[in-house]
This record gives C-alpha cells, structure tokens and sequence, in this order.
C-alpha cells in the first residue's frame, strides 16, 4: 500500500492563500491542533475556515491567517468564549458566515453527496437568514408545499482532522465516544490531511477497537501525519483529556497584547517539538 | 427555603410530562432539574453527559454523538432549556452577540443550535439574572426564535425571581409565578417590556423534603448556589 506519510510542515506546504480550509473535532475537543500549529509558521494566509470552532480558530485568528470563519459557535467549551474569536469580532477584522450548527451539518453532508444544497428547518425565522442574505428557501415539491432552508454544500480546499489511530495509508480511527463530523470534512474536501495520535499497521486498527471506529479510509485521505500530543491543548481521549491548565493559561494570555506575545514566544515561535517540550516543562 | 432549590425545582417542573425523550439542560440548575424530574415525574426522560453518553442511574443507557443529536433535533423528540444573554417578549433569545452584529460590542458564543432547537422542538430559558439587561424590548441578534418567529414551542422562562411563559392570545410573555419573597412589582422592574401580568400572581412551588432530598444528593457540594446572583 502506497504510503501518505507526510509532515506537518508539508501539510502546511501543499496549502495556498486564499483556501477554504475545513477543521474537524468540535470546540476545544480533537481538534489537529499540530497541522493547525503547522499553518501559524507558515506564510499562509487570508483563509476561511469551516469549523465547530474552539482554539484552532482563535489561534489562526490570532496570527492574522483568517479573512472568514463559517460556523455556529467558538468556544473553548470549559472556558464558553474563545478570547481571540471574540476580539476579532469586536475589532471587525474578521467576516463571519454564522450559521445553525446543523446547517453546518446539513453543508458538510451536501457537498460530501455532490448536492448543490439540503433542505433543511434550521435557520428559518433566525437571524442567521439576515445576516446571510445569500441564503436561499426552496418549497417542497409534495403536497406538504413547506419551506425550507435551501442550505448551500459547504465545499472545501482542504480538511484537516485528529484521530487517535492510523496506518499510513490513511485508514483511520477514533477511540473516543464521538466521531464529531470529522468523515464528513474529509468527504467535503478536494484535499484531506489526518494527524494521528499514533502511527499503526493495519491490523492493529481492528485490533485496538470495533470496525466502527474506523472513521476514514484510505480513499477519504491524501496525506497522513503522526503528531503525538496533536490535539493538545484540546482533548483526545482516550489517549488524554483537555490539558485544562493550559487552555486557562492560553485564555488568560490572550487578553494583552504582552501576554500574548510573551505566550506566543514561549510555545509557538518554534517547531512542533519545541511546542511539545515547553509544554511538558 | 433555598432560592437555588426553588429554581432547580421550576426548572424540573418545565419537563413535566415531557414522557421519552432527549432533555438537554444547559447549565447546572437546569442539569440539576432534568435528573430531579427524571428521578420524580418524568422517569422517561434521556439526558445526555455532555458528551457523548445517555446515562441514567449511573449506567451508560445510549449513545448520541453530536451528529445524532441534530437527528433527534429534527425528529423534535427533544427539550432543550438554554441560557439566553437576551430574551424579548415574543421570545426571541440571543446567545450570538451584543451590539449590531456587524461589528458587535460583546460577542458572545454565536447562535449555536438556537434556531434549529426553536423550530423543532419545545424549547425552555433559564436566565440566572432576571434583569431589564437580559429581558429586552429587542434582541440584538435573534438565535432562538420566538412565537412571532415560528417558535414550535416555548415552555417556560425560569429566572431568579420569577417563571415565566406565553399562555396568552397574542403569545406575549406572561407572568406565571413569582419566588417566594419576590414581589411582582420586582418583576416588573426587571424586565424591559411590558409582561403579561394576571390578576393574581401564585407563588413558585416550593421544593417538597423529598425532592430537597434528591436535589442534595445530586448536587452535595451545593455548587447550585453560585450559579445565582447574591441577593
């Protein structure tokens, strides 16, 4: 099997300005924090993101990479708001597409079925509709005649996902209770890129868990990346839970431009490894 | 009498007959008021820890990931009872932002799953803070919906001082209950819009010693105090 082994920094690279970029995991919960770590050392910029937003958003947020941001929430779960979110929206430096968490559902299952849109209740009646004046309703063509939200596939550049376990095909599993919408970014995306907590044979997969964890496989990835601690400061349970202290830490630094950048300077002007070993300094 | 008990009591009695289905507290006082009602008068109800696990009695009964969450959403077998950083009289409520949304002042969570709850299945507030603040002639960014807005079903808005809810011809909020020691006029002054106010305000149920019982049980740490403004 032809191997998709790749770095983080060559995730980075094969990314453009410009992208729509899709971040799997939910809040501040597995999120590829890694290749996300990846993308704030590199040039990149003026992408919008796709996300059940936490720290992935508030960190490219903060390092200026984001022009737009397509979600429902951003939070750091524990902590409700995300610090760095919240300030580019006061400022007004970043657009905002808000949407229902479940039109978010509902864009991902549409671009991954190649359907224009799904109709869908959520939404109707919202804010959301005036705030997205693109929006369209469709009418159902039965007797019921009801309106819905037509809502638009979400189609992506890329995805980028954290699971627990992969080969290096790009065969993936999560061992944690919720698979969050991590196959659907994947299914999205023009091109997919899975960090995993640990690099696996094949039968080791079946092995570690039941054949449902498999969540992708090998046809829903083109590049595979083992970050250990990849989700950090996110959690990745089994494997470890929110680094809580940390995500304290993180929320509290981001409310000066000093301790920003004084946090900014102690864990992320370096490489993954460096990341890694400040954080267990 | 606790005021905090007297809220995770209201907030239980909002799930009364609610029979099988997903109850998705979001807070403590609520949370504490799903398994009170659960363990009392609605013994069918299914509550979620958060994350992906139904428990019930301590045992993993189910599974709902996130994704099946937004299913049981739109099947409406749901009741959720959410915050809201502002709720007008029609019941419309704002978790998004405060300030034009374009560049908000406070930007807030976003609308979260507000406006597919709200459409889809009955739906109930706890404001901590009952104050003219949160209670508002207009929200700034409109999550939730309310009745002038296709809301499927606002139950009730449990606050501080006071239950709330729309049993009235034009669907305005109305006054239905206030807490022991809150006047109505209290109410009145802490509420932005003019409320429905009946002849004759009862007061809030008061806990029985029995549900006292479970309430301390299932919160032994008292954290349920803190989550209410001092008086």
């Amino acid at each position: 099997m032809k191997s998709k082994l790749m770095t983080a920094d060559d995730v980075a690279a094969q990314l453009s300005d410009g992208m729509t970029i899709g971040i799997g995991g939910w809040g501040s919960r597995r999120k590829p924090m890694a290749l996300v770590r990846a993308i704030l050392r590199s040039p990149l910029k003026d992408l919008t993101l796709v996300s059940y937003g936490g720290p992935d958003v508030g960190l490219l947020m903060a390092a200026g990479k984001v022009k737009r941001v397509v979600c429902g929430f951003v939070s750091l779960d524990s902590i409700a708001l995300e610090p760095h979110f919240r300030q580019g929206r006061q400022s007004g430096t970043v657009e905002l597409t808000e949407l229902d968490e479940g039109m978010l559902y509902w864009g991902l299952l549409a671009a991954a079925h190649r359907l224009p849109f799904l109709p869908i209740r959520a939404g109707l009646g919202s804010g959301v509709m005036e705030v997205n004046p693109e929006l369209r309703t469709v009418r159902s063509p039965y007797p019921d005649d009801e309106e819905f939200v037509a809502m638009p596939a979400l189609k992506l550049d890329a995805a980028l996902i954290h699971l627990n376990r992969a080969d290096e095909s790009g065969n993936g599993q999560y061992l944690g209770p919720d698979p969050y919408f991590d196959d659907l970014f994947c299914l999205a995306a023009d091109r997919r890129y899975l960090s995993c907590e640990k690099l696996v044979p094949t039968a080791e997969l079946t092995a570690s868990g039941p054949v449902q964890s498999l969540l992708v496989n090998r046809m829903m990835i083109d590049g595979v990346v083992e970050t250990p601690h990849g989700a950090h400061f996110t959690s990745c349970v089994p494997d470890y839970g929110r680094d809580e202290a940390f995500q304290k830490a993180y929320a509290t630094a981001a409310a000066s431009p000093e301790a920003w950048a004084a946090f900014r300077a102690t864990y992320l002007d370096g490489s993954e490894r460096e990341y890694q070993a400040a954080v267990a300094a | 009498m606790k005021l905090s008990d007297v809220c995770v009591v209201a907030c239980a009695e909002a799930f009364r007959g609610d029979g099988e289905i997903l109850a998705s507290p979001m807070g403590l006082i609520p949370s504490l008021g799903a398994k009170l009602a659960r363990a009392t008068f609605s013994p069918g109800l299914l509550i979620s820890d958060g994350e992906a696990y139904l428990i019930n009695e301590g045992e993993v009964e189910g599974w709902m990931p996130y994704r099946q969450v937004f299913t049981v959403v739109a099947s409406g077998r749901r009741h959720v009872m959410m915050g809201a950083s502002q709720i007008d009289r029609f019941g419309n409520q704002n978790i998004s932002c405060i300030g034009p949304w374009e560049r908000p002042k406070s930007q807030l969570l976003g609308v979260r799953g507000a406006p597919g709850n709200t459409i889809n299945h009955p739906t109930s507030y706890f404001v901590p803070k009952h104050s003219p603040k949160a209670f508002v002639e207009k929200v700034d960014m409109v999550s939730g919906l309310g009745y002038d807005r296709g809301a499927h079903e606002i139950r009730v808005v449990i606050t501080n001082l006071a239950v709330l809810d729309f049993a009235t011809e034009t669907r305005h909020m109305r006054l239905r209950s206030v807490h022991p020691g809150v006047n109505v006029s209290d109410v009145v002054a802490a509420t932005g819009f003019a409320l429905s106010i009946p002849d004759s305000v009862p007061q809030t149920r008061l806990p029985s010693p029995e549900e006292l019982e479970i309430i301390q049980k299932l919160d032994p740490a008292n954290d349920r105090d803190g989550q209410l403004p001092a008086s």
